[in-house]
């Protein structure tokens, strides 16, 4: 594909496939195990169409399954959703002139790790229409997907939607072990985060998982900050 | 509580901590100890996230434990996502007939 598409939504559409395709399964994923934590199939549609993210809904669907208050879920959220802020900065440094405040508006819903990704990279300034490209077909995938879970969750034998409610968690050790394995400050805090929940888990059981993960979510970013300050530049 | 209620809230913080910044911040941040921490906070999310939760979301602990030690495998060799997180499913499936 070397003749770059010159439409910017439809280049933008176009490069969002793979997320797409990723989008899908793992929302199929999220969709068995919120259909499975009690929620109905159009309630975890809403939640994907109106969060688009993995980490905030699988933990959002903790929350609710366990009956946790909305001071819980607003700072689990926050907590667990707080880098698309830093992406959103980031992003912000490269956009078009085009991008007006409405447009930034709009298209902000679309700020997740994998858009983030391809829109920073692929485009040395990016434009509206690009970013919508990639967020139509990605929220696409992700929007399905939880469907197609959430409606298979009920049709599928028990031993299939069991299996696959290790789908996400799949997906999140596919993104923190490569970075593991080269930096050692990123292993140490995510060494850190894990032994913290460990802890919590089994000797703090009063604390609930939300705030099990925001505690040991903190401790270990905190640790990490003091211990490794990062460089200028490496942290883009 | 309504579920409604929990969704508007999960909705309203998500979009905030995306909108925010990208619309009206302008500036880049300078704190060193800020920017480390935001640094870090998305591995160490997701690692209080799924350690030690993903050796329950099979509803089996030895079929979850073979779907994470084929995960961490596949993940060592910076394998795609979607691979390993599949791969991690069929080898819970797998494992399923045994235990």
């Amino acid at each position: 594909m070397e003749k770059k598409i010159q439409n910017d939504f439809l280049r933008g559409m176009f490069n969002g496939i793979p997320i797409f395709l990723g989008y899908l399964s793992v929302s199929f994923g999220f969709g068995i195990m919120a259909v499975s934590s009690g929620l109905s199939v159009f309630e975890a549609f809403m939640i994907s169409l109106t969060n688009l993210t993995s980490a905030g809904q699988a933990q959002g669907v903790v929350v609710i399954a366990s009956g946790g208050t909305l001071i819980e879920m607003a700072l689990v959220q926050l907590v667990i959703n707080i880098r698309y802020a830093l992406m959103a900065l980031s992003l912000s440094q490269k956009l078009d002139k085009k991008f007006t405040l409405p447009h930034r508006l709009l298209a902000a819903y679309g700020i997740t790790d994998e858009i983030f990704a391809l829109c920073s990279t692929k485009e040395n300034i990016l434009k509206p229409n690009y970013m919508y490209g990639v967020i139509a077909v990605s929220t696409f995938g992700w929007v399905l997907g939880t469907f197609l879970g959430g409606a298979a969750g009920t049709l599928l034998p028990a031993n299939v939607t069991s299996a696959l409610g290790i789908v996400l968690y799949g997906m999140f050790i596919a993104i923190i072990i490569p970075p593991v394995r080269q930096h050692k400050n990123i292993l140490f805090v995510v060494g850190i985060a894990a032994l913290f929940s460990v802890i919590c888990k089994y000797l703090l059981p009063f604390i609930s998982g939300g705030f099990a993960v925001i505690i040991s979510a903190i401790i270990a970013a905190v640790l990490g900050a003091l211990i490794f300050p990062q460089k200028d530049g490496e942290n883009e | 509580m309504s579920i409604a209620i929990y969704i508007i809230v999960m909705a309203g913080v998500t979009y905030l901590i995306r909108a925010l910044p990208f619309a009206f911040f302008r500036k880049k941040i300078t704190s060193k100890f800020l920017k480390s921490f935001l640094y870090y906070v998305p591995y160490a999310v997701l690692s209080a996230m799924t350690i030690p939760a993903i050796f329950y979301s099979t509803g089996n602990i030895y079929t979850a434990i073979a779907g994470t030690g084929i995960a961490l495998v596949l993940a060592y060799f910076n394998l795609p996502l979607i691979v390993v997180s599949l791969a991690a499913a069929l080898g819970a499936f797998l494992t399923g007939f045994i235990f």
